[in-house]
């Protein structure tokens, strides 16, 4: 146990910490958006899609996550305009974007001269050498999406559940649309330094799974996926640090692991009742 | 008579299909509209006019007063969504609070008040996944009236509930047409006109008649391949010959 305080006398491991929170808070928010709006595979498409501003930017000499922001944001815009438009097939398009950005990617990090030794933190995520800079900006994106969910809670609840309804409601849904697939890029894209591009869609989705086993109520998710997202970041970080391996993969690893525990003691409980109904009606 | 809605000369495509053709139609205060017509006839797509969901490519629509209440088809919804009854029967306030406003205590009484009437107070902290069709029904009905709108525009809203419910929803909506325009889309022709007061048949073009019977001569001419009915003490229906 005192390993785990002597820990904290590390700069490396307080700066993993404080990712873990932010990475947690923004995850947790825009992740329960995402399962309860079942926009898993867009938010798959803009993660792979954002690699290409990676290569792009690295072979420009540009910061990779600026890179990444400008072309997840974009792609999130042109996936949302397109699946406006009834013709189009969305999930065929997600497959096109997803592709051609991890295409990108790869012939740009290619052609730049010199070794890229950052590229497997962007694929896998390293949340023991995230830099300040990745700190300041999950701190900003933290607190936009608080600001955001705290204004508007209401119109971004309703216009998930039933956009047409909002939209007979004069409800600037075009605004909230584009306002929350930003918002999805942004955390996508800058807990690509924490997880990595590979496992970000879990942070996303596997700690909302979990809350909504127990919970059915949006506000409650949210709240639920912080504390879900914040428990197995930290296992993964302790047990990443323990048998030194990429903490993106141990995160994720751990969040596998609650999710199965959550999944048992859930049918206990139904079980239980079940029972206790029977007991009831006899 | 105030006028609610105004459509004139409306026409309507998706893509390069013309769905709707010059179609005018008046929606007063105290009316009660029946829209049926065949598949594809473009009943649907007449309500996503009216709502402003659809811009037509011609024509004018003229909307006074506040808000439209809107009822749509159920199955339009995703019902694992996380969100309670009573959140949703609230968000047909978003209208009036648009995207700011809180809910005064004022709105949540007379959120409760409704699904009292609906009889579905007891259901309201449910998630909507927990309800059956007619209970989800009920809840979109005080969803599209909370926001006391003088005109109520439902899409099909006999499907997906059984006869028990079709019932009692239409003597609901006897009473509130007292105070209500109710605009009802059906493909079920023997039940609504038995409560409407007007017939308005869509199939490209729109044909208004102004009482609740139509003959089988008619339904030709405005090439309507629907069941006819016959009005008395007791509806009923008579087939086409097959």
């Amino acid at each position: 146990m005192n390993s785990i305080f002597e820990l904290f006398q590390y700069q490396f491991f307080n700066n993993a910490v404080f990712a873990a929170i932010m990475a947690s808070i923004t995850c947790g928010i825009i992740g329960s958006y995402i399962v309860a709006r079942r926009i898993v595979f867009i938010s798959g498409g803009i993660t792979h899609a954002s690699f290409g501003g990676i290569g792009i930017a690295w072979y420009m000499g540009l910061n990779p996550i600026l890179g990444a922001a400008l072309f997840g944001v974009l792609s999130a815009f042109g996936i949302e305009w397109l699946s406006k438009k009834t013709d189009v097939r969305q999930d065929s398009v997600i497959g096109i974007l997803w592709a051609l950005g991890m295409a990108l990617g790869i012939i740009f990090i290619y052609m730049t001269p010199g070794y890229a030794p950052n590229l497997m933190s962007f694929l896998f995520g390293n949340i023991l050498t995230v830099s300040s800079l990745d700190l300041f900006l999950l701190l900003g994106l933290s607190i936009l999406t608080i600001l955001v969910f705290a204004m508007f809670f209401k119109p971004i609840l309703y216009v998930a559940f039933d956009e047409e309804f909002a939209k007979t409601q004069r409800i600037p849904v075009q605004f909230i649309s584009y306002l929350m697939i930003a918002l999805v890029a942004l955390a996508i894209v800058l807990n690509i330094r924490v997880v990595g591009i590979i496992l970000v869609i879990s942070f996303l989705t596997i700690p909302q799974t979990i809350a909504n086993m127990f919970t059915k109520d949006f506000k409650r998710m949210i709240f639920g996926s912080i504390g879900f997202g914040l428990l197995g970041s930290f296992i993964g970080l302790l047990v990443s640090y323990k048998i030194n391996a990429p903490s993106g993969a141990t995160i994720i690893f751990s969040f596998v692991m609650l999710f199965v525990i959550a999944k048992l003691v859930q049918l206990s409980l139904i079980a239980v009742r079940r029972r206790e109904g029977v007991k009831e009606a006899k | 008579m105030n006028k609610l809605l105004e459509l004139k000369s409306i026409n309507a495509a998706y893509d390069d299909t013309l769905v709707l053709k010059d179609v005018d139609l008046v929606v007063k205060e105290n009316d009660f509209v029946g829209i049926i017509g065949p598949n594809g006839g473009g009943k649907t797509t007449l309500l996503k006019v009216i709502l402003g969901i659809l811009k037509p490519i011609s024509g004018e629509i003229h909307v006074n007063g506040s808000t439209i209440g809107y009822l749509p088809q159920i199955n339009q919804v995703d019902k694992k969504f996380p969100i309670s009854v009573r959140d949703v029967v609230l968000s047909g306030l978003m209208g009036v609070k648009k995207l700011f406003g809180r809910y005064s205590p004022e709105n949540r009484k007379r959120a409760n008040e409704l699904m009292d009437q609906m009889g579905i107070l007891h259901l309201k902290n449910k998630n909507i996944g927990e309800l059956s069709g007619g209970q989800l029904q009920r809840v979109f009905l005080c969803r599209a009236i909370i926001s006391d709108p003088q005109l109520l525009i439902l899409d099909e809203p006999d499907t997906y509930v059984d006869s028990n419910f079709e019932g009692e929803l239409y003597d609901i909506l006897d009473q509130l047409n007292d105070h209500i325009a109710i605009v009802i889309v059906s493909h079920d022709v023997g039940t609504i006109c038995s409560h409407v007061k007007t017939i308005a048949c869509v199939n490209q073009t729109l044909c208004y008649h102004d009482s609740n019977i139509i003959s089988q001569e008619q339904l030709k001419a405005y090439n309507c391949p629907i069941d006819l009915i016959t009005h008395g003490e007791v509806p009923h229906r008579v087939l086409k010959h097959h």
